[in-house]
């Protein structure tokens, strides 16, 4: 079989294609349709919305009553379903969450280079620039969307299981089932401050290190190993300023009044975190020489 | 300033070459993968670009890019230096370097259209086109991971010409391709060349760089051991003649004795050697003294291939710039291997 035309074109090949930069925009929808055509991203959501719905059977065949544990929103699971996404997120948060916001922002820029397909796009149209940017903003999208889809699962589940009730939060105040819902929205939202800190720092090993597993590995090790300082006795003075104790700052929120004060903290703090890791990844992928694939 | 000459060249008030790099390097810590590399590719050129295994030829290709980094000078495209300019400095550049690399788990016409989109313009109106044109349109709706090593030769084809390129760059176009394939990439690539495309091509298919380029830089060793037109080289070759006699062994003696008579070698066939015209009249005078009968002389011109192994087989190639050693003309491997020190 021939495999180039090379007599029968119909039309003339040179052109004069001007230079014409694609918008950012363009550059990240295509990196999440990258996302959206690969089977490792499904496995991090996979992971997400299926340990509430683990959580949410066991609980329903538990025929004990007294669920124990000091949190209030576990003495609540079988009196309200908003109870089980303020549970989920207290789970997840610490590991699970982290690692799956790992997965891809530590693969994003690591897998392209070892596959060959970033000097596939960067002999294109698009600065490197608007690539870091796009991929940064994908694997951002991405650690958001896992955290809303887990949290999505745990509230249907748990409403379907326990009912669209009123919760009692941390300051012993009953808020409605809408305000609670509204609550449990503004908690994942809130988580997502340090969460986003962490996927910065997986593009950050994910680009230094060129080696996804290293990079996934890395940024996971990472959170273990502030988290373990944080465990430290004698290190007391450290903790407010450590990625991993900023896990919790949405508590403040399920308070009343409202405690905005670790939300501000944890903002600050996951700045001086994310931001120069990503300008550090920036950089480093601005100068880089592209010599895989 | 680059950027004067880039708006001269597209007002065309001057002519900025597609390609130009002078004193090129890249040093990887210890090892110089390209030792101060001189390349002028002009419009409308097919340029040839070779050398062996690990002679620097990807590096190079990848520095013209902007892919790594050069260690010292710059290349420029059309007067600009991507390392300077960014993807502004592809304008009108489209290729790839070793095997074109694509999405495994996107179909061949998502790849395009990503590239597409990455390209702006009217890219993406033109990918039917250039399907048709390296007759993967049937097969575009599956996924590359299915692909063979010749349909993503093909694909990258597809790829670069979606970009309606003014100087294409490609790095063992055909690679992985039957001979069917091969012989109609050839027949693009002339064809593209035809239409004005100016192609710089690296390939290890010596007899496809001697059909298809007009001028080619050798390299060996991260240097540049020849550059300039194909037809020079092989003029400065030399005239080479093949020579069998009734008795080669004493031929060959006399040969070497003789004056003007250069890089005299046996081999299966007979005599190879080197001379001017004169000389080889005074040659078949000394066999005939000698009682030798001469079978056949035929003259030959050498081949690419046999300059090519005489540039980067010799020991001190590093030592050798431009002009090109002497170069002697044995016409078979089977010769060089034979070949009288």
């Amino acid at each position: 079989m021939s495999s180039v035309s090379a007599s029968a074109a119909p039309a003339p090949i040179r052109g004069t294609a001007r230079f014409t930069r694609p918008a950012t925009l363009t550059v990240y929808r295509w990196e999440l349709r990258k996302l959206v055509s690969q089977k490792r991203t499904y496995l991090g959501l996979g992971l997400a919305m299926i340990l509430p719905l683990i959580f949410v059977v066991v609980q329903s065949l538990r025929t004990r009553q007294d669920r124990g544990g000091e949190n209030i929103f576990a003495s609540q699971i079988t009196h309200s379903g908003l109870a089980t996404p303020v549970l989920m997120l207290l789970f997840l948060s610490v590991f699970m969450l982290p690692l799956i916001a790992a997965l891809v922002a530590g693969d994003i820029v690591a897998a392209e280079d070892g596959n060959g397909t970033l000097k596939t796009i960067l002999t294109r149209s698009v600065d490197r620039g608007q690539l870091f940017a796009a991929k940064a903003l994908a694997a951002m999208t991405y650690a958001t969307i896992a955290v809303f889809a887990a949290a999505v699962v745990a509230t249907a589940a748990g409403v379907a299981a326990w009912g669209f009730n009123s919760v009692t939060t941390y300051s012993g105040t009953v808020v409605s089932a809408s305000e609670g819902l509204l609550l449990v929205f503004a908690s994942n939202a809130s988580y997502l401050i340090p969460l986003l800190a962490v996927a910065s720092l997986g593009v950050l090993l994910s680009t230094v290190t060129r080696n996804s597993a290293a990079a996934v590995v890395g940024t996971v090790g990472i959170t273990i190993l502030l988290f373990i300082i944080g465990q430290i006795p004698g290190l007391e003075g450290i903790r407010p300023y450590l990625l991993t104790e900023q896990y919790e700052n949405w508590h403040g929120l399920l308070r009343t009044p409202t405690d905005w004060a670790p939300i501000a903290h944890s903002a600050w703090v996951c700045a001086l975190y994310g931001v120069p890791a990503l300008i550090a990844g920036y950089l480093v992928f601005l100068r880089r020489d592209v010599a895989g694939g | 300033m680059l950027g004067t000459r880039a708006t001269e060249d597209a007002a065309g008030g001057g002519e900025v070459p597609p390609v130009r790099a002078r004193g090129l390097v890249k040093r990887y810590k210890e090892v110089l993968a390209v030792d101060h590399v001189d390349l002028n590719v002009q419009t409308g050129d097919v340029y040839g670009f070779l050398g062996p295994n690990g002679a620097g030829k990807t590096t190079t290709l990848r520095m013209a890019l902007g892919l790594i980094t050069p260690t010292e000078d710059i290349v420029e495209l059309f007067g600009r230096d991507p390392m300077r300019e960014g993807a502004h400095a592809l304008e009108g550049v489209a290729g790839f370097v070793e095997a074109p690399r694509f999405y495994p788990y996107l179909t061949g016409r998502k790849n395009l259209e990503l590239l597409a989109a990455l390209d702006g313009a009217d890219a993406k109106e033109r990918i039917d086109e250039v399907l048709e044109l390296v007759e993967l349109a049937p097969r575009a709706a599956h996924r590359v991971g299915g692909f063979s090593h010749g349909m993503r030769q093909r694909l990258g084809i597809a790829a670069a010409l979606l970009r309606r390129p003014r100087l294409l760059i490609l790095d063992e176009p055909a690679t992985g391709l039957d001979p069917a394939g091969m012989r109609d990439m050839r027949a693009l690539i002339r064809r593209l060349a035809d239409e004005g495309i100016t192609v710089l091509l690296s390939s290890h298919q010596l007899p496809e760089v001697q059909d298809l380029c007009d001028r080619v830089a050798i390299v060996d060793r991260g240097r540049v051991v020849y550059e300039g037109a194909l037809a020079d080289l092989r003029r400065q070759g030399g005239a080479g003649y093949r020579l069998r006699t009734t008795d080669d062994v004493r031929a060959l003696q006399i040969a070497r004795e003789q004056r003007g008579i250069d890089f005299a070698a046996a081999g299966e066939h007979g005599l190879a050697f080197q001379a001017e015209e004169a000389d080889v009249g005074g040659l078949s005078l000394a066999l005939g003294a000698a009682g030798i009968g001469v079978l056949a002389l035929t003259p030959e011109l050498a081949t690419l291939e046999d300059l090519f192994f005489r540039l980067t087989e010799n020991d001190g190639a590093g030592e050798a710039e431009q002009p090109p050693p002497a170069l002697a003309a044995p016409p078979t491997a089977d010769e060089r291997l034979v070949k009288a020190p």
